[in-house]
């Protein structure tokens, strides 16, 4: 017959279980990460000429910042509150007003027929403008173009962008492109 | 009065603590799967703005990250308050900038290399300047996915 084995005592697993708890909650961190994405464009490849791409002027919208975080939009002073709403009108262009955006039909799998905005807009800032600014800027833009394609999304598939199937996704980018350029900066404000 | 008489003999059973033990070791692994390891400490203080177009950063193995700020506390004695590069664990030039991008390349499968994105912690006081002058230097390492760091604004 086998000998009775004492049983270990358990207690102190609570402890060490705790210290183990509290080393990982001091050592990492749980913040998911979130930011605007973007895609810079390609250096321009050293010996390639710089070929001038026509735009005419009713498909830019340009918007300029300048140091003391002040927008001009299209040659009018702005307050960012109206931009989002202004880039939308400008993409969109429903009355085909001639100073706005051009459209060109394409045909896109899955939606047919869509009126594709050639419009871009360029953004400018000045080397003193505020980073939070920016950033402000670069979010309505970034906000005018979701919401286009959210609504988009809602009146052909009944479903916001993101929750889209891959192929409605593209579909709907194409219908909708992303064209926001960036310009390289002036230096007016010194800094 | 029998029945008051029995109050008193009877002892308070110790609860068990038996189960304590699963308990702590559930909360353990929630908060290994759920956190990730801090990686580097902040020299610099990075107060980032806030957006509302926020979208979620996936992949973290796959972004590389470059703070830029004001230095803390402790180092301004040295580096004064004019928002400076850290990269990893030091300040940092724009010059180091694409060495950077190149060893954390390096340090990539090589299938996921075109997927590096890189993320900028900018402090939201920053000039644009710098900002612009990191975005040259990121074009001429061709690490053009990059996100800018923000908090979601309801």
């Amino acid at each position: 017959m086998a000998r009775r084995v004492p049983e270990v005592n358990a207690s102190s697993t609570a402890d060490i279980a705790f210290l183990l708890l509290i080393f990982f909650l001091v050592t990492t961190t749980m913040n998911v990460d979130t930011g605007l994405a973007r895609m810079l464009p390609p250096m321009p490849e050293k010996n390639q000429k710089q070929a001038d791409v026509e735009v005419k002027k009713r498909n830019i919208f340009p918007v300029l910042i300048n140091m003391n975080d002040k927008l001009l939009v299209r040659g009018e002073p702005m307050d960012a509150m109206f931009l989002r709403e202004k880039a939308k009108e400008f993409i969109v262009n429903p009355n085909n007003d001639p100073n706005l955006s051009e459209q060109d039909e394409k045909d896109i799998p899955l939606i047919g027929k869509y009126r594709v905005s050639k419009g871009v807009i360029s953004l400018q800032n000045d080397r003193g403008t505020s980073y939070n600014m920016y950033m402000e800027v670069q979010n309505e833009l970034v906000a005018a173009y979701d919401e286009l394609r959210n609504n988009l999304s809602r009146s052909l598939f009944g479903k916001p962008f993101d929750k889209l199937t891959q192929d409605e996704q593209d579909a709907v980018s194409k219908a909708i492109p992303v064209r926001i350029s960036e310009a390289e900066p002036k230096n007016v404000g010194g800094k | 009065m029998a029945k008051f008489s029995r109050k008193g003999k009877k002892e308070l059973q110790a609860i068990s603590t038996a189960s304590l033990p699963d308990i702590v070791f559930m909360l353990l692994f929630f908060f290994m799967v759920s956190t990730t390891m801090r990686e580097v400490t902040l020299m610099v203080r990075t107060n980032l703005p806030f957006a509302t177009e926020v979208t979620k950063l996936e992949k973290k193995s796959l972004v590389s990250y470059i703070y830029v700020g004001p230095p803390m506390l402790q180092y301004q004695v040295k580096l004064g308050t004019e928002p400076r590069i850290q990269l990893n664990d030091s300040f940092k030039t724009l010059g180091d900038i694409r060495d950077f991008i190149s060893s954390e390349r390096d340090a990539m499968k090589e299938d996921q290399r075109p997927l590096l994105t890189t993320s900028l912690k900018i402090d939201q006081n920053t000039r644009m300047g710098i900002v612009t002058d990191i975005k040259q230097e990121l074009r001429k390492a061709s690490a053009l996915k990059m996100i800018y760091a923000a908090r979601r604004k309801e």
